[in-house]
């Protein structure tokens, strides 16, 4: 046999652990191609030789596995030795950690099926998975992926799994998670201490219909949960878990979240995806007990995610409240010992396996907008999937960036690629912070990274600031960037819609909580122009002193106390704010202590929503008062929400006028629901007017709108609307808030810009 | 030059000029209010007798705005803070010099005022103010005055304390409740009408600083939560103790007032100052005599045990809060400013 030709085909992207080499097995069986195919550090390398290699290779990226994401097809000549026979799969060489680790998956259909017939030797097995679905980066403690540095190590395949294993045209080809009930994890129901004897499911989900909570085990940690039909027990949980009013998340099947919220073609989408997000829906038909969520007319719905979640929904027959097994503000607990301890006190038995979770992650918030779907928080299948960086980055230096204090993620980039890490936290919290830092030392393990830059934010009192300065100390030449934190969201925004390095300035609009300005002032109602490099602020709100710091986010009636005050409406504030004793917080004020000036737009949310009597006194979760201001708005007739007036007198946009055209609606007695849709309206307006005047100025060529605030999805709408015609930069992968703040802090030292924290 | 008088009642600068209107100023004065034998006024130096063994000095330089507040005044706080930097060095102070920086145009009656209350806090603590110097300043040039003084104190025979000494296990305990010199003091500079129950704790600790090492003499060691507060004190035992430490939010004594003008201005009291408490680690099992010692003296009435010392080696210093969460407890990074976003 002599020397053939054929081609060399290079495959890049989410390609390995995926079930890619099998369907590039069964696809070259079917074109009658032959030669071989294996994973490399690179991703997949295929040799082929055969009639048809230009169908073939167009087939890799359109045919590709569910899980599969294919960033390129590079493809060249390549001459066989001898002309190859067969098509062949061989053995990974054991490359280092370039490619991709795959998020986690949600149950396939066919692996759900499987676990639903009685005829299947899965049946009822809450451990099924294939290469299309199943654990991952949950369960991985290194790289290459493969079982061995798993935690399914612990687990001999037994010799039908291995046959599944090993065969080619398997669903299961090397599923590196496979099992069964004869050699797989085991599932068990724990109540006082005590295993249960008999079918945990069924008797979890007696236990459930009885009003019990319980923890369960799942993918990315431990849940609690509940019957979410069930008043008391939902009570029952919130005073357990010290949780007067933040909303529960609730799971379901897609029959159920009908029943209960507004759930149309794209949301079955967003809910079906192998993420398996909590998906934001409107409460629409059947009403769930106020305690689900007091107050809100969202709720966070999700479908099982796992065998395990299927089995108990199927057996329990309704929805459940499947909130995070924590203490208050702590991460997630994932360790059975861990659950036992902490959990303890909360639940009344514990649905748990002896499969380790190995990365902590909790469930990723998604919703939708007018303008598509929205991620709030990323994390369980969502990670660690990465984003290309825009045209212009792809040989920038590798960078590790910090991101802020709350709501943390790091993100590291390499060869023309971020990996945003998961939802860390908030790094005041000690285990979120222990967990920040395992992340910072994990990523970098497993994706070999080696930052030459290291970035954070300008804010030096944030911890992830810190430990950046400590990061970059002990490293020979690593330069640290400070980077403003407006700036840094406006940047996750450019770089999320792959604004080009040179593409010249985009007005960004920054609508955040807060964050430290350079002048020294606290920053959060921006209109930047600027590139990846720099900015100008071209605009802003008008400033008002943050009486109490930090305690301005915490109690809304201060900055409603500031923005009356501002506006000449103190004996509004007197009467409005009657009861509470204004004259030190006003003194305060005054005298600048402890009540720096700031213009953030997320504090006029919460100074509007006090304004209108939603949150007296202290919020019982964070952006409670701006949500439930949002869910108001919403269901104001649009005629009648005419924009409230700002002053646009030179960069400063001042909401006095606001103020005082809500003061007469309030004295007319028009409704709060009004009141609260001119509010965003107003803001749209005072904010998009002067972005508008900055692209047909030519002083920018596009628009981004980042920040916080724009997790509102109507206020988003409002500006997408008064914006149209222009290019418009919005977030949708990465969140609006700080968790997308490492991504735009990377990208802005990679670019040189931002400040030498040295 | 200028002949300065007492009649103008104000500094002028011929009373730092080392004429006769600084002598009649020392004279008159200072060494009438601080009156004991080994004070002069005539001597460069004042020539004490020692025992043998081991002394401890400390200096601190005191700057105060406002110079009078609910408590006290930078006189008394001149004395007393370093008579506590010498207890907290487990010795029993002995005596003070002190030197003034005087404002031209301070008025000499609150002069007299704050001399008068540092003779009086001398007496109280039970030392002598032996030596001193004066300067005037150029109207402009100061805040009214600036006092230093250094503490001279004889170290009790088999004590030794050091923020070094601390070991995983032991026990943290307050002398009492936290944060009313430095809400005190800001409510009358900022002038805010405060509760008339916040005032200053500003005292001299080394009786009570005695009478714990007299129940314990094993105590690790001991601090004054001044500048800081809490949290910086904590940070620093954690530190040179390369040890972790835990206290519980709910453990900590705070005045009702002091907490309330807190929450309304958005001050954590861990971190504000303090002038008449002690912080003191000792070993687990000397926890309780500890306590029982400190609540027996007048000034520990509200002590309380806070928390323990851990393991760690990160050497963070955490709350445990009442919701069960464990809140790192930072040094303060300069100014705070708000980091929620
Ligand atoms: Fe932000
Ligand atoms: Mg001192
Ligand atoms: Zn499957
Ligand atoms: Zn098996």
């Amino acid at each position: 046999m002599g020397a053939a030709s054929g081609r060399r085909i290079r495959v890049r992207g989410q390609v390995q652990g995926v079930g890619f080499r099998p369907f590039v097995w069964d696809l070259a069986r079917r074109m009658e191609i032959t030669g071989d195919v294996r994973n490399d550090a690179e991703g997949v390398l295929i040799h082929a030789a055969g009639p048809a290699l230009d169908a073939f290779e167009r087939a890799l990226a359109t045919e590709a596995p569910p899980l599969a994401e294919v960033q390129a097809v590079e493809s060249a000549p390549h001459v066989f030795d001898c002309a190859p026979e067969r098509f062949e799969i061989v053995a990974s060489a054991g490359g280092t950690a370039d490619t991709g680790v795959t998020p986690d998956a949600a149950t396939c259909p066919a692996c759900l099926a499987e676990i639903r017939d009685p005829a299947e030797r899965r049946h009822g097995y809450a451990f099924t998975n294939c290469t299309h679905c199943g654990p991952r980066f949950t369960i991985l403690d290194r790289l290459p992926y493969d079982r061995a540095k798993t935690s399914m190590r612990a687990f001999a395949m037994c010799p039908a799994c291995r046959a599944e294993y090993e065969n080619p045209a398997d669903r299961r080809f090397h599923a590196q998670p496979i099992a069964c009930p004869t050699c797989g994890p085991r599932l068990w129901l724990e109540v006082d201490g005590a295993e249960q004897p008999g079918d945990p499911i069924a008797q979890a989900a007696e236990m459930l219909r009885a009003g019990a909570i319980l923890a369960v085990k799942g993918l990315g940690g431990f849940h609690l949960a509940c019957d979410a039909l069930n008043g008391a027990a939902v009570q029952r949980l919130r005073e357990r878990k010290r949780r007067p009013a933040k909303p529960f998340a609730l799971m379901g099947d897609l029959d159920m979240i009908r029943t209960h919220a507004d759930a149309g073609p794209e949301a079955e989408a967003r809910l079906t995806d192998p993420a398996a997000p909590i998906l934001l829906l409107t409460a629409r038909g059947a009403a769930l007990p106020e305690a689900v969520a007091p107050g809100q007319d969202t709720l966070g719905w999700m479908l099982p995610s796992t065998p395990l979640h299927h089995l108990l929904l199927d057996a329990f027959g309704g929805p459940l409240v499947m909130t995070s097994g924590n203490l208050s503000g702590q991460p997630q607990v994932i360790g059975n010992d861990e659950a036992r301890a902490k959990l303890a006190p909360f639940v009344d038995g514990f649905l748990m396996h002896d499969r380790d979770i190995l990365r902590r992650l909790d469930d990723s918030v998604e919703r939708l907008t007018p303008q598509g779907p929205m991620i709030l928080r990323r994390a369980r299948g969502r990670v660690p999937g990465t984003l290309p960086l825009p045209p212009g980055f792809e040989d920038a230096p590798q960078v590790l960036a910090f991101g802020g204090q709350l709501k943390s993620a790091i993100c590291l980039t390499k060869s023309g690629r971020a990996l945003l890490s998961h939802h860390l936290g908030d790094l005041d919290d000690r285990l979120c912070y222990d967990e920040f830092r395992k992340a910072d030392a994990d990523y970098a393990g497993l994706f070999d990274h080696r930052p030459q830059i290291f970035a954070c934010d300008l804010h030096p009192g944030y911890r992830a600031s810190q430990h950046a300065k400590t990061r970059a100390r002990a490293h020979a030449d690593g330069a640290l960037i400070r980077v403003q934190h407006h700036h840094a969201h406006m940047a996750a925004c450019m770089a999320e819609n792959g604004w080009p390095r040179d593409g010249g300035p985009v007005a960004g609009i920054v609508l955040d909580g807060l964050g430290l300005g350079t002048d020294g002032t606290i920053w959060g109602g921006e209109i930047l122009v600027g590139d990846y490099v720099g900015f100008r602020r071209a605009a802003h709100l008008a400033p008002v002193p943050l009486i109490g710091g930090d305690a301005a986010q915490r109690e809304p009636w201060r900055n409603l106390l500031a923005r009356l005050d501002a506006a000449g409406l103190g004996a509004l504030a007197d009467e409005i704010l009657a009861g509470r004793d204004l004259s030190l917080p006003r003194a305060a004020a005054a005298r600048g202590v402890n009540a720096p000036l700031s213009s953030s737009a997320g504090r006029l949310f919460d100074a509007f929503a006090a304004a209108l009597g939603l949150v007296t006194g202290a919020q019982s979760f964070e952006g409670e008062a701006a949500m439930r201001l949002e869910a108001l708005a919403r269901s104001a007739p649009e005629a009648l929400s005419r924009p409230y007036p700002f002053d646009a007198a030179g960069d400063a946009l001042d909401p006095a006028p606001l103020f005082r055209a809500w003061a007469d609606d309030r004295a007319a007695g028009v409704s709060p629901a009004i009141m609260a849709a001119r509010f965003h309206a107003g803001l749209a307006e005072a904010f998009c007017a002067p972005a508008r005047a900055l692209i047909e100025g030519g002083a920018a060529r596009a628009v981004a709108l980042s920040g916080g605030c724009f997790q509102n999805a109507t206020l988003l709408d409002l500006c997408a609307r008064r914006l149209e015609g222009l290019p418009l930069l919005i977030h949708r992968k990465v969140p609006a808030n700080d968790g997308g703040l490492a991504l735009g802090q990377a990208l802005i030292a990679a670019a040189g810009g931002g400040g030498d924290g040295r | 030059m200028k002949h300065a008088t007492f009649e103008k009642g104000v500094v002028e600068m011929g009373h730092g000029a080392g004429g006769r209107d600084m002598a009649d100023l020392i004279r008159h004065l200072f060494v009438t209010a601080f009156d004991n034998p080994d004070l002069t006024g005539e001597e460069d130096q004042a020539i004490l007798s020692f025992p043998a063994g081991r002394m401890a000095i400390s200096t601190d330089a005191f700057v105060v705005s406002p110079m009078f507040f609910p408590g006290g005044d930078i006189g008394a706080l001149a004395v007393n803070g370093t008579v506590n930097d010498v207890a907290m060095g487990g010795a029993d102070p002995v005596a003070l010099s002190a030197s003034f920086i005087l404002e031209e145009g301070l008025p000499l009656a609150d002069l007299a005022r704050v001399v008068g209350s540092m003779a009086q806090a001398a007496r109280t603590a039970g030392v002598h103010i032996v030596t001193g110097d004066t300067k005037v300043v150029e109207r402009g040039k100061g805040d009214g005055i600036f006092i230093t003084t250094t503490g001279f104190g004889q170290v009790r025979e088999g004590v030794s304390l050091s923020a070094r000494n601390g070991r995983p296990g032991d026990v943290v305990l307050v002398s009492g409740t936290l944060g009313d010199h430095g809400v005190a003091v800001m409510g009358r500079r900022e002038g805010f009408d405060f509760d008339t129950n916040i005032v200053s704790d500003c005292a001299a600790l080394n009786g009570l600083a005695g009478a714990l090492l007299d129940a314990v003499p094993q105590t690790r060691l001991m601090r004054d939560p001044t500048r800081g507060g809490l949290a910086a004190v904590l940070n620093e035992i954690a530190e040179a103790s390369r040890v972790g430490i835990a206290i519980r939010e709910d453990a900590l004594p705070i005045r009702p007032g002091v907490a309330g003008a807190c929450e309304i201005l958005g001050l954590d009291p861990l971190y504000v100052a303090n002038e008449g408490k002690l912080v003191a680690v000792v070993p687990p099992e000397q926890a309780e005599i500890a306590l029982a010692a400190l609540r027996a003296h007048p000034l520990g009435r509200e002590a309380a045990i806070i928390g323990e010392l851990r393991a760690d080696p990160d050497h963070f210093v955490e709350m445990e809060t009442a919701f069960g969460g464990r809140r790192m407890v930072d040094w303060i990074a300069g100014e705070q400013l708000p980091r929620i976003c």
